[in-house]
């Protein structure tokens, strides 16, 4: 178990700049393999699916307040799409239904 | 978000910069918007940082070494978790995986006479929107062009953590109540605009989501760290989705 942030850090920032770095160092072809290349297109997604649900729901105070801006997000970025105003708009959320829960 | 940079009319419109200098300036310029958007999410990700415990300066190191949202969203969960140094490094390589697709695809940007160097350089500069930027210029890549657009990206991003870490508390608890779900809200920006426009990623986002919420409410999988559910769920579901309907262009 890695108690030391510095280390955790450390091992952390060096793994995701290798992930960055070793495909500019040495490929220099297109990849082959289809099965990789398609499991790769696909990776983004799942990911980020996952660590938005069910968290963005409990993230907050009240469960209500998570459901909104859960709703509003996906309407928000369906619609508009742009990294910040889905962001603000799902802030605005919660702290408008917060005032009322 | 590749897509409306691409199609961006200031890069239709403009001439292309003819010298490194220019290029700069350009990076600059491009890279404000990027600088505004990072702030707001990394303020938020400073308030989790200080949750788990961190600094205003472990923070800052977080931040300025890793610049990536999600993966850095796990990298506290994986600290706040004390998980070990295996599940560190597989988690950030599921995490951030789609930065090792950019990466093979910027290597393809740059010109046989950019020195080596340069792709130390550009590996540093990965993110979604700096690899969506750099990627959408014409011809080959100038590093120089995606070091500005870096640079004020990330004084935004470190800015931006450091901020959340030190003001966080003093904010009124409506607020950062509020705060903690711009990084979700960053990731549906992320994941539903594709969604809308390929009914299979739409499917993909929707049993992903539904997966997940399972794995949360059921006894026997609702025990298993965080981490190492979004590195099961991602290798398996991503991996189904790559039989059923492999991509024909990468």
């Amino acid at each position: 178990m890695t108690d030391n942030i510095y280390i955790s850090l450390l091992i952390m920032c060096l793994t995701v700049y290798m992930i960055r770095l070793l495909p500019l160092l040495f490929l220099r072809k297109p990849i082959r393999s289809r099965f990789f290349r398609s499991f790769l297109y696909y990776v983004p997604y799942v990911t980020l699916a996952v660590m938005t649900f069910p968290a963005i729901v409990t993230a907050t105070d009240h469960l209500g307040s998570g459901i909104a801006a859960l709703i509003v997000g996906l309407v928000v970025a369906w619609i508009n799409g742009d990294l910040f105003v889905v962001a603000i708009s799902c802030c605005a959320t919660v702290f408008l239904t917060g005032l009322f829960l | 978000m590749e897509k409306t940079t691409l199609t961006d009319p200031r890069n239709a419109s403009s001439t292309l910069p003819s010298n490194r200098r220019d290029w700069i300036l350009r990076g600059f310029r491009d890279g404000f918007p990027i600088c505004m958007g990072y702030f707001a999410v990394s303020f938020a990700l400073g308030i989790e940082a200080k949750r788990v415990g961190l600094t205003a300066f472990q923070s800052f190191l977080m931040s300025t070494g890793m610049v990536a949202s999600a993966g850095e969203f796990a990298a506290l969960m994986l600290i706040a978790s004390r998980a070990g140094v295996f599940e560190m490094i597989s988690t950030c390589l599921v995490v951030n995986l789609r930065y090792f697709l950019m990466s093979c695809s910027l290597s393809q940007k740059l010109s046989p006479a950019t020195k080596t160097i340069h792709r130390f350089g550009i590996a540093y500069c990965i993110t979604d929107e700096i690899f969506g930027l750099s990627s959408a210029v014409p011809g080959w890549l100038e590093p120089f062009y995606t070091y500005a657009i870096t640079l004020v990206s990330v004084a935004g991003w470190s800015g931006g953590t450091v901020l959340g870490v030190l003001v966080g508390n003093i904010l009124p608890a409506a607020a950062v109540n509020a705060l903690s779900v711009s990084l979700y809200g960053m990731f549906l920006a992320i994941i539903i605009p594709p969604a809308k426009h390929d009914p299979f990623i739409g499917g993909l986002v929707a049993v992903s989501m539904a997966v997940s919420f399972l794995f949360a409410l059921l006894p026997l999988t609702r025990g298993i760290s965080s981490g190492f559910k979004v590195i099961l769920l991602t290798v398996l579901i991503a991996g189904a989705a790559a039989v059923i309907r492999p991509v024909d262009e990468a």
